[in-house]
């Protein structure tokens, strides 16, 4: 890319990938760390099933052999990176022949939906809110209302999401309380399936805009005022531009960029709030897969869609690391990091 | 929200201006903090005089509301269980009351661990500089785009049961880097101003400088940082709770409310078992934002406005 260091993006590269590699080992080690047999555990559940088992010695040595967990613990290691690359995370136990990765492909485009979704509202709305709050040609009603509802900031999206859901879902039946599509749609490019995806995805992701708009707000709000104070809105007015002008131009234009940076370091928290939403919800997710595998006890889910979600905040705090210097080319690379 | 209604214009602008000099006078600072101690003072009143066996022996009648309420069978509030009763015939109150303080704990002990190790990193990274630096920096930097929740859960899932201190600890385990980064940061800044190569001329010791001189113009942004990582930590506890992980045997706020789900108490109108937790939460969070926009004030004063 031009104009950016080779240096700089050599350095988010190696982060981006230690974070996945370090991610990937302690998604394996600790497991390993637990007395527990995961292969005693797939024999209690055929035992479970089948109501007893005949040689389970014999079975045992199988299903480990099966497992790879007969193998040294090194080669274990390696086997397991090679697949996790490749997003092989093996096959899950409670929803048996089905591989790890197919349930995931299932779940990730719902969550994925859900949340560039809530991102790109509350991203909007939150700026602007926070630029008119800072703004003093903003109606004094507006700069009293816009910091009390500035309250919900700090409330994580699933006490909203309940809230909500009893409200609208519970109580005044406007919005289907569980699911991401009715029961009686086949899914399918046609208005009644994208309706009810609509109608099943609105408290869901409202419950995460209410309550992360306020975050980008009060950022905002302080980032305007630091550039209320700079020397080239000063000049500007001077000059005798229109606010309004100012406002977009000058002002909005350059407080906007450190909250790029801190939506950054925001996306894990982000996509941990959604996976709980979706729980409760229970939205045909990856925060519904992972529930699932808890309750289970499905380590290859439990673990593949931690692993996935890891991945997916790194890479895009990865891409957003590097979109910034071509957004903001004052930025200086050297340093790497904020 | 924040000032209450005066009627005399120069009163209001003196107290502002009180205000201004002294920003730990801040109401958001004192608000904030009356929310937190609430919580606190639930949990102390709670335990003079509240019967709390009443967590552990579901005696009472189920699924009872609040006084002044009725549920769907036609069952009014008693006194006996003033807040009601969840669906094991449990004392909300009695719930309440010890979940909430057990909440804050985890929260409160995984960032006091999380900000000693962040302070002894950023101050190393800072100070050393060099290799060390590189690698703490890129530790935290890889560390800090994991959500805890993720890691946690596989912990959880395979160990199982856990106490309220090892929560924490794990929890600690994902709220060093932020202040990590913040205090190495100010650090850096901080190593070429005049007082500190003064005090190094002077020929005092590392240590010193690193405590006595520079340590004390860090307080509010350590405070900043301390209960944004409260925070964070009470989202991962609660979050590991709601999905049935975390202690077990105790109650915390989270498993309330993961309770509460489960059985349906949504579609019950089963409002306080699930509605309890919850604004109990919310209080803590609103509390914790308070305070952090009115520390916020401390250590930027151009913020100072409102």
């Amino acid at each position: 890319m031009a104009g950016i260091p080779a240096s700089y993006i050599k350095n988010r590269l190696i982060t981006l990938v230690l974070t996945i590699l370090i991610a990937a080992t302690l998604i394996w080690i600790i497991p390993r760390l637990s007395p527990v047999d995961p292969a005693e555990i797939a024999l209690g559940r055929m035992a479970a099933g089948a109501g007893s088992v005949a040689d389970s010695d014999e079975i045992l040595a199988q299903l480990r052999a099966s497992m790879g967990i007969d193998q040294p613990l090194a080669i274990q290691y390696l086997r397991y990176i090679g697949n996790v690359l490749v997003f092989d995370f093996g096959i899950s136990t409670a929803s048996f022949p089905t591989p790890v990765s197919a349930l995931i492909a299932q779940a990730l485009p719902w969550t994925l939906g859900l949340m560039i979704l809530s991102l790109l509202i509350t991203f909007l709305i939150g700026n602007a809110l926070g630029a008119f709050m800072a703004w003093d040609r903003t109606p004094k009603l507006a700069r009293v209302a816009i910091p009390a509802a500035m309250v919900f900031t700090s409330i994580p999206p699933i006490l909203s999401g309940l809230l909500l859901m009893w409200i609208f879902a519970a109580k005044l039946r406007w919005f289907p309380l569980t699911g991401s599509y009715g029961l009686t749609v086949e899914p399918g490019w046609d208005w009644a399936f994208i309706s009810s995806v609509i109608s099943h995805g609105t408290l869901p992701a409202l419950s995460i805009v209410i309550v992360t708009f306020g975050f980008w707000a009060l950022g905002m709000r302080g980032l305007m005022i630091t550039v209320q104070g700079e020397d080239y809105v000063k000049l500007a007015e001077a000059k005798g531009l229109r606010p309004r002008y100012i406002l977009y131009k000058y002002m909005i234009r350059n407080a906007i960029l450190p909250q790029i940076t801190a939506f950054a370091l925001k996306i894990g928290l982000l996509v941990a709030g959604q996976v709980l939403v979706e729980r409760i919800f229970a939205y045909n997710g990856m925060g519904k897969l992972l529930y699932d595998a808890i309750l289970n006890q499905d380590f290859p889910v439990i673990q593949g869609v931690s692993f996935v979600i890891i991945l997916l905040t790194a890479l895009s705090v990865f891409i957003v690391d590097l979109i910034y210097p071509l957004i903001d080319p004052r930025i200086r690379h050297d340093t790497g990091a904020t | 929200m924040t000032d209450a209604p005066l009627t005399r214009d120069d009163k209001r602008a003196a107290k502002r201006a009180a205000r201004f000099e002294n920003p730990w006078r801040s109401p958001k600072l004192a608000w904030g903090a009356g929310l937190l101690l609430s919580v606190v003072a639930l949990g102390i009143l709670g335990r003079l005089f509240w019967d709390l066996e009443a967590v552990f022996t579901g005696a009472n009648m189920l699924k009872i509301p609040p006084i002044g309420f009725e549920n769907l069978r036609g069952q009014s509030g008693t006194f006996a269980n003033p807040l009601g009763t969840d669906g094991a015939g449990r004392d909300m109150l009695a719930l309440l009351i010890i979940g909430a303080p057990n909440t804050l704990f985890v929260g409160l002990m995984a960032s006091l661990i999380g900000m000693s190790v962040g302070i002894v990193l950023g101050f190393t990274a800072g100070f050393v500089g060099g290799r060390t630096d590189d690698t703490i920096r890129v530790l935290s930097d890889v560390m800090i785009t994991i959500p805890p929740l993720l890691i946690l859960v596989v912990v959880q899932s395979v160990f199982g049961d856990v106490s309220l201190t090892l929560m924490a600890l794990l929890i600690a385990g994902f709220v060093w880097q932020s202040p990590t980064r913040l205090i190495r940061a100010q650090v850096l800044s901080m190593r070429e101003a005049g007082y500190v190569q003064m005090a190094r001329l002077s020929g005092a010791s590392t240590p010193h400088i690193m405590f006595k001189e520079m340590l004390p113009n860090l307080v509010p942004y350590l405070f900043g940082s301390f209960i944004a990582s409260v925070t964070t930590s009470i989202v991962t506890a609660v979050g590991l709770e709601v999905l049935g992980l975390g202690p077990q045997r105790v109650p915390t706020l989270g498993r309330i409310i993961y309770e509460a789900i489960n059985a349906g108490a949504l579609i019950q109108n089963l409002w306080w078992w699930w509605g309890l937790p919850t604004l109990l939460l919310a209080v803590m969070f609103i509390g914790l934002l308070l305070v952090n926009l009115g520390l916020d004030e401390v250590s930027n004063p151009r913020l100072r406005k409102l």
